[in-house]
């Protein structure tokens, strides 16, 4: 890192007296090389973390906490992953992920629709009112949610809905998150007004320029929004919380709660290899979209 | 659907050049089939919710025999409630030191990375990373594991001569560690301070160096109030965001609050009175109540932002 005269273009030293260019030029690679020292560092603390769980995960349970805090272990196994995989209370892990899956694809799949068509009213459809239910909607994004959540409850109670996936997704399909209509609202005023102007005088009505030309166009927030509520979905604890009674229906999040209840600390080391296997499509989903997810964040202002 | 037949040139959008009525008939049709997702989303989920949780806050409800009026009996007895009134307690801490070190840390870490060097991308995604993952249940459990009893947390500190035990089981620790756990979570605000400082045209930075002014003025008199509407808006989301500290504290503290109250969070005393105890009248005005002051912080922060956040023309 810190040899860094030898690749140095000889352009920059044409003159052989004092060359105050040549100086700033180690100044700013000694800077550099600090910074890149520094921020190292950072990274190594923030993701310290990470680190110790993937190592926990395959540690016998004897060399987790205690003496042995090490990152790095000789005993490295695969046990607490098989442990893991057995599930509690006579479910498999694996019925755990497929419920997740369910829900979290159901999530993308309700949120995309319903936000894309409400966002298009908002941002194309000139209506009486539309000033004010915006306003409206941007004030949802500010309001706590649990002021909704016992009322909710109480009806999905009475209806018998309790213990499905229905109160789970039913706001998904209502376009319930606010913050991906203002997304894609945001998204859908950057395009060019000439665009269904000239469909319009095609004959299209509103059905066909959404469908054809904003919805290819709106590729990118469409991909945004799936990301997010998959991972919104995905390790949402509240909901299922509330709402789901039998284990066989759990997904990942309320797996894991039931594991940690039952276990206690008596089996840290499959416990920490479940917490790694629910965070593992999350962290799949984050290698491969990176860019998406952290312009996302950038661009909307998107929570974590 | 709405086929408008008036070959018009003017844009859907703009809202000034007269029409002719049947367009306006027809977008005004169109417009509210297009928004009947998120409209009786609104109307069933939210603001139907929201009136009847009002009503239930007057109420004794058990989920099982019909309310009954009680005026404003509940929220007389929240504030004679010890357990209510830690958990104001509880949450008020958190809030008022977690977001402020939180947002401190990103802006120092944006402003560290807002060069032209080499692994930008690198960085920003490592330090982004936790945001994520950071409330989900699997960091809880790691967190608490991590804080507790000769977990690598307390051997850290016994190296250099402090030992404080296990942060899990002690009241007075337990707070500073749920603190740790949202400013590991800086990464989604230093994302959003990072776009924000790459908005600030460097030439304001070189006027200021060929006047003089050091590191600290160009902070005081270009930083700040360049990316004020950023930090505005970052300091009221997180905000808002840090009241409703859930899923952590319920795994951290077995879904108790404890040990002797100390993680005790608003969010999870009021899951607990409601479906607990089945008290849904009371955790209703506990909820109103949250609404009431989340509105309240937000009020002011608007009102005072006008003194210290500077809206210019391409600074958004």
């Amino acid at each position: 890192m810190a040899t860094p005269t030898q690749n140095q273009p000889t352009t920059t030293t044409p003159a052989p007296v004092y060359n105050p260019k040549s100086e700033s030029t180690t100044v700013k690679r000694i800077k550099s090389t600090i910074f890149h020292i520094v921020a190292l560092g950072l990274v190594a603390m923030v993701l310290y973390p990470a680190l110790w769980m993937i190592s926990a995960a395959f540690k016998p349970n004897s060399e987790i906490g205690g003496a042995n805090n090490a990152l790095w272990s000789n005993n490295f196994s695969f046990d607490n992953f098989a442990t893991a995989m057995e599930g509690i209370g006579g479910v498999s892990t694996l019925t755990f992920f497929t419920n997740s899956l369910i829900l979290a694809v159901g999530a993308v799949v309700g949120t995309v629709l319903s936000a894309s068509i409400s966002a298009y009213a908002f941002a194309r459809i000139n209506f009486p009112g539309r000033g004010l239910f915006f306003g409206m909607m941007i004030a949802t994004l500010l309001l706590p949610f649990h002021v909704v959540i016992i009322p909710q409850y109480i009806v999905f109670q009475q209806l018998g809905l309790v213990d499905t996936y229905v109160p789970l997704l039913i706001g998904k399909f209502l376009a319930a998150d606010a913050f991906f209509v203002f997304l894609m609202v945001q998204f859908m005023r950057g395009l060019p007004a000439e665009l269904d102007e000239a469909a319009r005088i095609d004959g299209a009505g509103h059905v066909r320029i959404f469908g054809s030309i904003m919805l290819p166009l709106m590729k990118p927030a469409l991909i945004s929004t799936s990301i997010f509520s998959f991972i919104w979905s995905w390790n949402d604890f509240l909901g299922p919380l509330l709402y789901l009674n039998t284990p066989d229906k759990y997904p990942l999040p309320l797996a894991l709660r039931l594991f940690v209840d039952q276990t206690q600390s008596s089996d840290y080391g499959a416990m920490i290899a479940m917490s790694v296997l629910a965070l593992l499509p999350v962290l799949v989903f984050f290698l491969v979209f990176q860019r998406y997810i952290v312009e996302g964040v950038s661009t909307q202002g998107l929570k974590g | 659907m709405t086929q408008s037949p008036t070959l018009s040139r003017r844009t859907a959008s703009a809202p000034t050049p007269p029409r002719k009525s049947r367009r306006r008939g027809a977008d005004a049709r169109a417009g509210y089939t297009f928004l009947l997702p998120w409209l009786l989303g609104f109307i069933a989920l939210t603001v139907g919710p929201m009136i009847s949780s009002l009503y239930l806050s007057f109420t004794n409800y058990n989920l099982f025999d019909a309310p009954k009026w009680i005026g404003f009996d509940n929220y007389v007895s929240l504030f004679q409630d010890e357990r209510f009134l830690q958990s104001v307690g509880v949450t008020m801490q958190y809030v008022v030191f977690g977001t402020p070190l939180k947002l401190a840390a990103a802006l120092a870490i944006a402003m560290l990375l807002n060069s032209k060097r080499k692994g930008q991308g690198f960085y920003r995604s490592s330090f982004y990373a936790p945001s994520l993952i950071g409330a989900s249940v699997s960091i809880a459990i790691v967190w608490k594991a991590m804080f507790g009893d000769s977990g690598p947390v307390d051997q850290g500190l016994s190296f250099f001569g402090i030992n404080l035990g296990g942060w899990v089981g002690n009241p007075n620790m337990t707070m500073g560690m749920m603190i740790l756990l949202t400013v590991w979570q800086f990464g989604a605000p230093m994302v959003i301070f990072l776009a924000g400082l790459k908005q600030i045209p460097a030439d304001l930075y070189e006027a200021a160096s060929m006047d003089g002014a050091g590191p600290v003025r160009k902070f005081m008199n270009i930083t700040w109030p360049m990316l004020s509407p950023v930090i505005f808006f970052n300091l009221l989301m997180e905000t808002i965001h840090a009241f409703q500290i859930f899923a952590s504290a319920y795994i951290i503290s077995n879904g108790e609050g404890g040990p002797a109250g100390s993680t005790l969070f608003y969010t999870l005393y009021l899951y607990l009175r409601g479906f607990s105890d089945f008290r849904m009248g009371y955790a209703s005005a506990m909820a109103w109540l949250l609404v009431i002051v989340v509105g309240i912080i937000t009020l002011i922060f608007f009102k005072t932002s006008k003194s210290w956040v500077h809206y210019s023309g391409d600074a958004k």
